[in-house]
């Protein structure tokens, strides 16, 4: 069974009470279809009635469960064939960000992603998906490949921030991910990014320049982390909730914002309910984003992308 | 000779408390992130490296820099603007550009109002035309008395407006950089002034412009992460602590103190981030040299 979230909690209710009305039924043999029937209904409603009307904290919460799908979960359901390329040519390979090119819904594409653990074990290999700068260098190469051999370039964003340990400090950080924003600015094909978890400040917008950005229903992006934006504007890590709502972070945040072009629909529940679907909704919405960009020469398509970073920000009057 | 009348006269004066008690290097680098080129009331300040007491006026006019240690202090963008470029060659851009409130968040316009108060800039960058020896230039200056140097919408829009001139004026870009990073109150807009800032900063390079970066102390975070370390060359102040994360976090992720001088000019100079650490004083003129090398019809085949 999936993990409860807190708000969940009048759902988990209503799922035991059904649970031993079906016990009960069974074991003295009373039909109780009727009754069963009508709770069912009734925990269908306050699922939908509890999903529409998130907080931005428990959108943080399911963007960053355990069960979330990874970019390994949705590549075999978004590509037909995923090879993964590694490694940046200068230090090592970093598997908090995974890179390759398939095809994806028959156009050869190169594919760039933040890649979170499924579990401790793999969390600590992936470095709970925050890259060094390495792996943003290994990002950069496969993309001026993808520039190279004009192929669009689809980035999936979901990490908590960049590596902040001394080594990522030794080997530039700020360096490698300020290099990827210049070149993703520069590029000639089409890029497609879509927030698929957590976009933590500049560690996600390295992948996060494109012609598109595109945000699954439940997932946020923030210049800060709600503990962290908390921890200094309250001196209280607590109050993270009350700072998840003041960063404006969610999709629905960043549409009216016009930073996202567009929200992907999640399953009743959040993505890791149904990862099929899930996936389907990507795959759709990035087609959709791709073929409106198809007339573009690879002169407007660098222009565009360029004129939409140029008047994001809002300057008063 | 001044320094030793001023020397003796130490011992009577009263110097506040300003700085941190102990001079090592790990100790200004706890501090140093939070306070701001603000120099305490009273005639003297004492150096939070050496500890020697220093007359504050000779040290406004020794460009903040220590006479004894040569610690630098944080210079105000106007007192550096002042020495750096020839006397009456600045033009000031966008100084109307204004900040508004667009996520409406809780005691933005507050700080705003204070920080405009307590810095002698409109935001945490200044920007526009002048001449190094003269050599023109568009700059751009961070100011740490405005929310410490922090890039939000106005910031990030008037360093992209200052390098999109440059280019139509065909002039090299120098950017001094300190800064805290992106502004938090400005949510995901400022985390996009990092691309913006960048893309323009990109487009200048195709136009294959000179883009001198110059870190002061501090620089960090989002700034670190876009124009900042985009520089053909990388110019960094002595002592001047320049990194992605600040070393509070660090020490929290590691769970241990970090080497002494970790995250300096110098220490990022070995680590291959940095062309070449210069004293304050001598800025305007590396600054000429480099652009010398590189002005416009000097390249191949031209005689200087």
């Amino acid at each position: 069974m999936a993990q409860y979230f807190d708000f969940e909690k009048p759902l988990l209710e209503l799922e035991e009470k059904i649970a031993e009305l079906k016990q009960f039924s069974q074991e003295k043999e009373i039909d109780l279809s009727p009754e069963i029937y009508k709770l069912m209904r009734r925990l269908v409603r306050l699922r939908k009635e509890i999903y529409s009307n998130l907080e931005p904290w428990h959108k943080v919460q399911i963007a960053r469960h355990m069960e979330r799908p990874n970019f390994h979960d949705y590549a075999p359901l978004l590509f037909e064939d995923f090879i993964e390329l590694k490694g940046d040519r200068l230090y090592r390979d970093d598997s908090a960000i995974a890179g390759g090119i398939a095809i994806f819904q028959g156009t050869p594409v190169t594919v760039v992603s933040h890649v979170k653990g499924k579990d401790t074990k793999e969390n600590i290999k992936r470095n709970f998906g925050m890259p060094h700068p390495e792996g943003y260098r290994k990002a950069l190469r496969l993309m001026d490949q993808a520039e190279k051999f004009r192929r669009p370039i689809l980035t999936f964003i979901d990490t908590p921030g960049a590596a902040c340990d001394l080594g990522a400090e030794e080997r530039g950080q700020g360096e490698a991910i300020a290099r990827c924003l210049q070149s993703m600015s520069q590029y000639t094909v089409p890029i497609i990014c879509t927030v698929i978890g957590e976009g933590g400040s500049g560690g996600a917008l390295a992948l996060g320049v494109g012609n598109t950005l595109l945000m699954l229903e439940h997932s946020f992006y923030s210049v800060i982390a709600p503990e962290s934006c908390a921890s200094i504007l309250w001196k209280d890590p607590s109050k993270a909730k009350e700072a998840a709502s003041a960063l404006k972070f969610t999709a629905q945040d960043l549409l009216e914002l016009g930073i996202a072009d567009g929200i992907i629909p999640e399953p009743l529940g959040g993505a890791h309910r149904n990862v099929k679907k899930t996936a389907e909704g990507i795959s759709s919405a990035i087609a959709q984003a791709l073929e409106e960009l198809q007339d573009h020469s690879p002169e407007a398509l660098q222009t565009t992308r360029y004129e939409k970073l140029r008047n994001f920000g809002t300057i008063g009057t | 000779m001044l320094n030793n009348i001023f020397r003796k006269k130490r011992k009577y004066a009263t110097v506040s408390s300003y700085q941190p008690k102990t001079t090592e290097a790990q100790e200004i680098a706890n501090t140093s992130l939070e306070s701001t080129s603000r120099l305490p009331d009273g005639l003297w300040v004492k150096c939070p490296k050496c500890g020697e007491a220093l007359f504050k006026k000779d040290l406004v006019e020794n460009l903040r820099v220590c006479t004894y240690c040569q610690y630098h202090f944080r210079i105000p963008a106007r007192e550096r603007l002042e020495h750096l470029v020839d006397p009456g060659t600045f033009e000031e851009w966008d100084r109307d550009l204004k900040t508004v409130n667009p996520l409406d968040f809780p005691e933005y316009e507050e700080k705003l109002a204070e920080a405009s108060e307590k810095s002698d800039v409109s935001e945490a960058v200044l920007t526009g035309k002048g001449e190094i020896s003269g050599f023109p230039v568009v700059l751009a200056i961070n100011d740490a008395d405005f929310m410490m140097g922090s890039m939000g919408s106005v910031a990030g829009e008037k360093i992209a407006r200052a390098v999109e001139r440059a280019i139509q004026l065909r002039y090299p870009v120098v950017i001094f950089s300190t800064s805290g990073g992106a502004r938090m109150q400005e949510g995901i807009l400022s985390l996009y002034q990092m691309a913006k800032t960048s893309g323009a900063l990109g487009k200048l390079a195709q136009e294959r412009l000179l883009y001198i970066s110059v870190l002061t102390d501090p620089t960090f975070g989002g700034v670190t992460a876009s124009y900042a370390s985009l520089g053909d060359i990388q110019i960094a102040e002595p002592g001047a602590l320049i990194g992605f994360t600040g070393p509070r976090v660090i020490r929290q992720t590691m769970r241990k103190e970090l080497p002494s001088g970790a995250q300096t000019a110098e220490f990022n100079q070995d680590h291959g981030q940095i062309d070449m650490v210069v004293q304050r004083a001598e800025i305007p003129q590396v600054l000429a040299r480099l652009l010398r090398v590189h002005q416009e019809g000097a390249k191949y085949g031209s005689v200087l």
